[in-house]
C-alpha cells in the first residue's frame, strides 16, 4: 500500500518533463542503488562534486568556526558581549564558542583602550595564541588611541601587535563588529574585500608626500613611479583575468 | 595563571614576582613565611596570579592570591590595567567636551557619570535646570540602573555557571538600549546630559515604547527570580559567603548595594535627594547580613523599584524646555541662529571657547548602581576645569574584597568578585 | 552641609582644641571647606570623627589637587560625611612643594578611615605626595616603574601628534 503511494508520488517513468530538482533526486536515488551508469553517471558526478584547492577548503573551515578569545578591556567589551546575545547572534557565523584560554582561541578581539600597563599583557596573550590567529581591533581606542590622546593609552594596538581588522566606533554597534567579523572571514577565505582604491577605481591616485614638498631625491621618485606602474599593471592583469569583477 | 610555591624566605617579605616584577607584602600566615618560618608541606602557600586576562574578573583586574590548599589566605588586587588618564585629559578640554570623557569611566553607568559631572558644574555655575530636564535625567538614569544591573546579573550568573541567565538579561538589555537609541541616538556613551539640562527632547513614540517596556519588565524580573531565587546551587554558592560587617563596610567607605545588603539603609537618592527624586515614591531594598545572596536580592529589587520610578517619571513628565535658558552656558536653539545676532555670537563663543565657570570647587555625589559616585570639580575662572576628580564607587568598594575572601575558598572568591560588581573602567579611570 | 556660621563654629572649636589647626574656611555653593594645617590633619580628622555632635565618620573621598600657580601648591582634599545628620564637610590639607627632588609629605589617615588605603595610594601615584605611615605606599594605577607624577599641572598630557602626509618625512614611522 505504501509502495503504491510512493510510486504514485514519485513514478519511475514520468510522462511530462520532470523538474530539475526532481531529476537530480531521482539520479541520486539511482546512484545509491547502483542503477546509474554511462553518461548519466558522469553528469551526476560532475554536478554534485566540487573541486577546490586545499587552501580554500581550509580557509572555509577556518573562517566558519573561529574561536574568539574572551578578552574584554573596557566599554567595547560590553558591546562584544552583546554579539553573543540572542539579538546579534554571532553563532550564525560559527563563533559562539568563546574560549577563555588564549591557547585555544583563534581570534583576539581587542575591545577597549589598551593602557600602557596592559600592553605587555596583550602582547603576551597574542604570543600565546597558536597559528593561525587574527586580531580585530574593536573600537576607536584600540585602533588608534581613540579620544584618549594622553600618557596612559597606547595610541593604537598596532603599535605592538599585528592587527587585521579595525572596527571604528565608540563603541561600535554590535552590527558593526559583526560586519568587521565578516570582513575577517572573507579575508581568511582568501578573497579579501578590495581596498577602497580598487573599489572606487582610484588606483594610481596616490600622492607622494616627498614629491609634494619637493624633498625627494630623483632615485626615490623613479622608484616610486616604477612601483606605481607595477601596481597598475597588476591591477589591469587581475581585472582582465577575472572578467565580470569590479572594473 | 602562573604559580610559585614558597619554600624559603627572602629577606624582604614574600618575594612574589608578578608579571611586572612587583613585590607583594603579605599578612598573617604569609607573615610567618616572611618572618623566617619554614612551613610544613601541608601548610605551604601557593601564590596564584589571577591575571588581568581571566574570564571571571569582570574586566582587567589582577589578583595575587595566596592559597593554602583551597582556602584563600591573602589577596592583593592590582589595578591600573585600563588606566586611561581621563582626569588629566579633562583638564585640557572645555567643560562641554569633558562630558564624553567622564562618561567613559564607569562604562556601564554612563548616565550617572554624566550626571555627577554635570551636576557639579551646575552647582558651580549656580544654574537652575528646568523640571522637564530633571525628569528626563531621572528617567534615563533609572533606565541605566536597570541596564547596569541586568549586565551585572547576566555576567555574574555566567560566572556562577547559570549560562542561560546571560541570554535572558541581554535580551532585556537590548530593549533598554533601543530606548536609549531612540531618545539619544546612541546605545552606549550617549553624551545626553548637558550642563543645563539634556541635549534634546524625547521623540514621539518614546513614551509609548517606554510604557510597553515598563509593563513587561516586572514579569521578566519575575522570570529571573524564578530561575535563581530558590535555585539550590545558587543558594549554596551565595548563602553566608562573603559576609563583612556593616561597621567594617562603613569604615572602608563602601556604599551602594553592598552596604544596603549589609543592613544599612543608605541611599543618596533618599538621604540627599538631587534632581527630582523627592517627587517619586519608591523604596530602598535593604538586606540582612550582607552575604552574596542578599546582594543579589537587593539588586534585583532595585530593578523593580527603578521600573516604578520610571513609570512615575513618564506619567508625571512636565511640559517645558529641556535645557536651561542661559545663553552664556547653553547653546541657543538652531532656528534662532538665522534671526538673532546675539544667538550667533553665543553659539560661536560656546563652540569655540566654551563657557567660563567662576573660580570655586564643588563636590556632587549621585547614587550610581555601584554606590556613591561623586565628582569634584575645581574651576579657575577659565573655560577649562582645573581639576576633575571622580570618586568612583568601585574603586573604594574593591577594598572590601580582601575582607570578604580571606578565609574562604577560591570558588567563593569568584562569587565575591561577581557580587561586588566592580567595573574596572571606574576603578582605573 | 553645615551652613556658614556652623562652619565657623567648627573652625573655632578646632582652633581652640589645638592652636593653628585650621588656617581658613570658605563656604560656597552650599558646601563648607576647612583649610587645615597638614601637620595637624590627623588630630582634626579624629576630632571631627569622634566628637559627639560632629560625627563625621564616613570618608567619601580622598583626593589631591594641584593648584599650581597658587601657593601652597598641593591640596589633599578629604570629603567627610556625617551619616546621622546627612551633612558633608570638606577638608583641604594645604601642602607646599618642598622643591627639588623631595616629595611633599603628610600623615596617613588609614587608622582612622581604613577606606583611605587605595585612595592615598592614588594620590601618591598621581601627585607624588607621600603619606607617612601608610602600610603599602606604592603606585596603584600607573605601572610600578613609572617615573613622574602624571596629575601634576606641569606634567604634559602626552599622546602623540597626528601625522599628516606632509609630516611624514620628518616623523619616522613607528617601526623604523
Amino acid at each position: 500500500m505504501r509502495r503504491e503511494k510512493l510510486r504514485a508520488l514519485a513514478p519511475l517513468d514520468e510522462p511530462e518533463a520532470p523538474s530539475d530538482l526532481r531529476v537530480r533526486q531521482l539520479r541520486a536515488r539511482d546512484l545509491l542503488r547502483g542503477d546509474l551508469e554511462g553518461p548519466d553517471l558522469e553528469q551526476h558526478v560532475e554536478e554534485s562534486v566540487l573541486t577546490t584547492t586545499m587552501g580554500k577548503a581550509l580557509g572555509w573551515g577556518r573562517a566558519n568556526s573561529i574561536f574568539p578569545a574572551t578578552f574584554g578591556l573596557a566599554c567595547c567589551a560590553i558591546e562584544m558581549m552583546s554579539i553573543v546575545s540572542p539579538r546579534y547572534d554571532i553563532a550564525r557565523f560559527g563563533a559562539e564558542n568563546l574560549r577563555a584560554s588564549p591557547r585555544q582561541a583563534d581570534l583576539l578581539i581587542l575591545s577597549g583602550r589598551v593602557s600602557i600597563k596592559m600592553a605587555p599583557v596583550c602582547r603576551r596573550l597574542y604570543d600565546q595564541m597558536l597559528e593561525p590567529k587574527w586580531v580585530i581591533a574593536m573600537g576607536a581606542c584600540s585602533s588608534s588611541g581613540g579620544m584618549f590622546a594622553n600618557y596612559a593609552v597606547v595610541q593604537g594596538a598596532d603599535k605592538f601587535m599585528p592587527v587585521d581588522i579595525h572596527v571604528p566606533g565608540c563603541p561600535p554597534r554590535p552590527e558593526a563588529l559583526i560586519y568587521g567579523f565578516n570582513k575577517l572571514q572573507r579575508m581568511i577565505l582568501g578573497s579579501p574585500d578590495p581596498g577602497w582604491r580598487h573599489r572606487y577605481s582610484a588606483v594610481g591616485t596616490e600622492e607622494w608626500a616627498r614629491e609634494a614638498t619637493g624633498r625627494a631625491s630623483k632615485e626615490e621618485i623613479e622608484a616610486y613611479e616604477a612601483a606605481r606602474d607595477l601596481i597598475a599593471s597588476h591591477e589591469s592583469a587581475r581585472s582582465q583575468a577575472s572578467r565580470g569583477g569590479p572594473a | 595563571m602562573s604559580a610559585h610555591t614558597h619554600h624559603s624566605t627572602p629577606a624582604h617579605g614574600g618575594d612574589i614576582l608578578g608579571e611586572t616584577g612587583e613585590e607583594v607584602i603579605g599578612t598573617s600566615p604569609v607573615e610567618r613565611t616572611a618572618a623566617g618560618d619554614v612551613l610544613e608541606p601541608e601548610e605551604e602557600l601557593l601564590t596564584i596570579n589571577f591575571g588581568p586576562h581571566h574570564p571571571a574578573t569582570h574586566g582587567v583586574l589582577r589578583l595575587l592570591v595566596s592559597l593554602e590548599g583551597e582556602i584563600v589566605r591573602d589577596l592583593k588586587p592590582v589595578v591600573g590595567y585600563v588606566h586611561t588618564g581621563i582626569e588629566k585629559n579633562c583638564e585640557d578640554k572645555s567643560y562641554w567636551k569633558v562630558i564624553p570623557f567622564v562618561e567613559r569611566m564607569d562604562y556601564l553607568s554612563y548616565f550617572f557619570n554624566m550626571e555627577a559631572f554635570v551636576g557639579c558644574v551646575e552647582r558651580l555655575l549656580e544654574l537652575e535646570i528646568p523640571p522637564r530636564a530633571k525628569y528626563l535625567r531621572v528617567l534615563h538614569m533609572e533606565l541605566n540602573r536597570i541596564h547596569s544591573h541586568l549586565v551585572w546579573l547576566g555576567t555574574s550568573a555566567l560566572d556562577l555557571g547559570a549560562m542561560s541567565m546571560f541570554f535572558y538579561c541581554f535580551r532585556e538589555r537590548d530593549r533598554i538600549l533601543d530606548l536609549f537609541e531612540m531618545s539619544t541616538g546612541q546605545r552606549m556613551h550617549t553624551r545626553y546630559f548637558q550642563v543645563g539640562g539634556v541635549f534634546e527632547d524625547i521623540p514621539l513614540g518614546f513614551a509609548h515604547n517606554l510604557r510597553a517596556f515598563c509593563a513587561e519588565m516586572p514579569t521578566r524580573i519575575d522570570q529571573y527570580e524564578a530561575i535563581l531565587n530558590a535555585n539550590e546551587i545558587f543558594l549554596e554558592r551565595t548563602r553566608n559567603v562573603g559576609v563583612v560587617s556593616r561597621e567594617r563596610l562603613l569604615d572602608l567607605g563602601v556604599t551602594g548595594p553592598l552596604l544596603r545588603a549589609a543592613g544599612e539603609p543608605w541611599d543618596l537618592r533618599k538621604v540627599t535627594p538631587y534632581e527630582c527624586y523627592e517627587d517619586f515614591d519608591f523604596s530602598i531594598p535593604v538586606g540582612t547580613i550582607g552575604d552574596g545572596y542578599d546582594r543579589y536580592r537587593v539588586r534585583v529589587q532595585e530593578m523593580r523599584e527603578s521600573v516604578r520610578i520610571i513609570e512615575q517619571a513618564i506619567d508625571g513628565l512636565p511640559e517645558g524646555p529641556w535645557i536651561a535658558d542661559d545663553r552664556k552656558v547653553v547653546l541657543p536653539p538652531r532656528d534662532e541662529l538665522s534671526v538673532s545676532m546675539e544667538a550667533l555670537i553665543h553659539h560661536f563663543k560656546l563652540v569655540t571657547e566654551g563657557f567660563r565657570v567662576p573660580p570655586g570647587e564643588a563636590y556632587f555625589a549621585v547614587e550610581s548602581p555601584r554606590g556613591e559616585l561623586g565628582s569634584f570639580v575645581v574651576a579657575d575662572g577659565s573655560s577649562k576645569p582645573a581639576r576633575v576628580h571622580i570618586r568612583d564607587p568601585s574603586f573604594v568598594n574593591l577594598q572590601c574584597l580582601r575582607d570578604q575572601c580571606i578565609g574562604g575558598y577560591v570558588a567563593d572568591m569568584i562569587q565575591n568578585l561577581a557580587m561586588l560588581d566592580p567595573i574596572l573602567g571606574g576603578i582605573d579611570r | 552641609m553645615p551652613d556658614a556660621p556652623g562652619l565657623e563654629l567648627i573652625a573655632q572649636e578646632l582652633n581652640a582644641d589645638a592652636e593653628g589647626s585650621v588656617l581658613g574656611t570658605y563656604h560656597e555653593h552650599g558646601q563648607g571647606c576647612l583649610i587645615v594645617n597638614p601637620e595637624r590633619i590627623i588630630d582634626v580628622l579624629r576630632w571631627l570623627r569622634d566628637t559627639p555632635g560632629q560625627e563625621y565618620r564616613f570618608l567619601s573621598s580622598l583626593h589631591g589637587v594641584d593648584y599650581l600657580p597658587a601657593e601652597p601648591r598641593f591640596g589633599v582634599v578629604y570629603e567627610l560625611m556625617s551619616m546621622p545628620r546627612a551633612e558633608r564637610l570638606r577638608l583641604r590639607a594645604a601642602l607646599a612643594d618642598p622643591g627639588g627632588e623631595r616629595l611633599p609629605e603628610i600623615d596617613t589617615c588609614v587608622e582612622l578611615f581604613p577606606g583611605a588605603d587605595f585612595q592615598e595610594r592614588e594620590v601618591y601615584d598621581f601627585f607624588g605626595i607621600v603619606f607617612r605611615g601608610h602600610p603599602d605606599m606604592r603606585r596603584i594605577l600607573m605601572p610600578e616603574e613609572y617615573v613622574g607624577w602624571p596629575q601634576r599641572r606641569d606634567f604634559p598630557v602626552g599622546g602623540e601628534p597626528v601625522i599628516f602626509t606632509h609630516d611624514e618625512p620628518v616623523m619616522p614611522r613607528w617601526y623604523e
